[in-house]
């Protein structure tokens, strides 16, 4: 099935997993996606795999980075007419605060979305989303 | 080659690093390897694996496996500039710029520096590449802050 007959039918049937698990590296590290509304939660469950400083324990910060990305990626496709893969072009995580081996959770908001590029703002949190673990901004090229 | 066994082991940063990746648990689940440690730099590598595809169409690798690569590499840039000593030190902010795609089938390696240390922050720097540095996959820059906790050298530290 091509990216845009999956689309449609996630739209149709409002359940985005199939689009998630369409790519080896989400499955990977587990990420999932929850549809509230037209809004979407992405999750990322608390994997041992996903373990980065064994002594805390606490998720790698590349994981973290990986579910950002991957996460602005999903968003940007939903929004798309014609839904392709689009390129990152540029990411810039802040890490606010050990992310804990927990559920983790990303909301994307597309602050641009033009011709070529789209602006992503993601924010990971944990236990409240009023307390992020992490901030993000990432480029997507579209073309 | 004689030992004496009251002697202290020698201080061989290379081992423990390699010692310490291993010990990462999603950095051996992606198969990461230390190549080579040349202060201020390191070198680490990143097979290539079905697992890691990003994008199922063409067999690329997912940019976030490179990522993961980057902070891993910048993190251990962080040990080689503050050896012997040793000291926790929580990633402030990573950017990671993508020049090229990578190339399906192929390793990817980091080679990444630290390039300022103070009494606060390390600052690290580097680049992804398959065969030839001068031309990257990915660019990064990290920060890192020290929290003072620990300076045991690296030799004497038990690891919980």
């Amino acid at each position: 099935m091509s990216l845009k007959e999956t689309l449609q039918q996630c739209r149709d049937n409002n359940d985005f997993s199939p689009l998630v698990s369409a790519v080896p590296y989400a499955r990977l590290l587990g990420i999932g996606c929850i549809k509230i509304g037209n809004d979407v939660v992405f999750t990322l469950p608390a994997l041992k795999d996903n373990i980065g400083n064994p002594t805390l324990p606490a998720i790698h910060g590349g994981v973290l980075g990986g579910f950002i990305e991957h996460a602005a990626i999903l968003q940007v496709i939903m929004a798309m007419d014609e839904p392709r893969f689009p390129k990152v072009v540029d990411l810039s995580i802040d890490y606010l605060s050990a992310g804990h081996f927990r559920d983790s959770y990303a909301e994307c908001r597309i602050l641009r979305m033009g011709r070529r590029l789209a602006n992503v703002q993601v924010v990971i949190w944990q236990t409240s989303k009023s307390e992020p673990v992490a901030t993000a901004r990432a480029h997507l090229l579209l073309v | 080659m004689s030992t004496d066994s009251n002697e202290a082991k020698p201080f061989d940063l290379e081992e423990l690093l390699r010692q310490y990746v291993q010990g990462v648990r999603h950095s051996r689940v992606l198969g990461m390897e230390l190549m080579q440690v040349e202060p201020p730099g390191l070198v680490l590598r990143l097979p290539y694996s079905d697992k890691i595809i990003g994008n199922p169409e063409t067999g690329v690798i997912h940019g976030g496996a490179i990522t993961t690569l980057m902070d891993q590499a910048c993190g251990l840039a962080v040990a080689v500039a503050l050896a012997p000593e040793f000291d926790i030190t929580p990633t402030i902010d990573l950017r990671i710029d993508y020049m090229r795609p990578a190339e399906p089938g192929k390793d990817v390696f980091a080679y990444v520096e630290g390039y300022r240390k103070t009494r606060q922050v390390v600052f690290t720097r580097g680049i992804a590449y398959h065969d030839d540095r001068s031309k990257p996959i990915a660019h990064c820059v990290a920060n890192f802050t020290r929290m003072g906790l620990n300076k045991k050298p690296w030799g004497n530290q038990k690891e919980s």
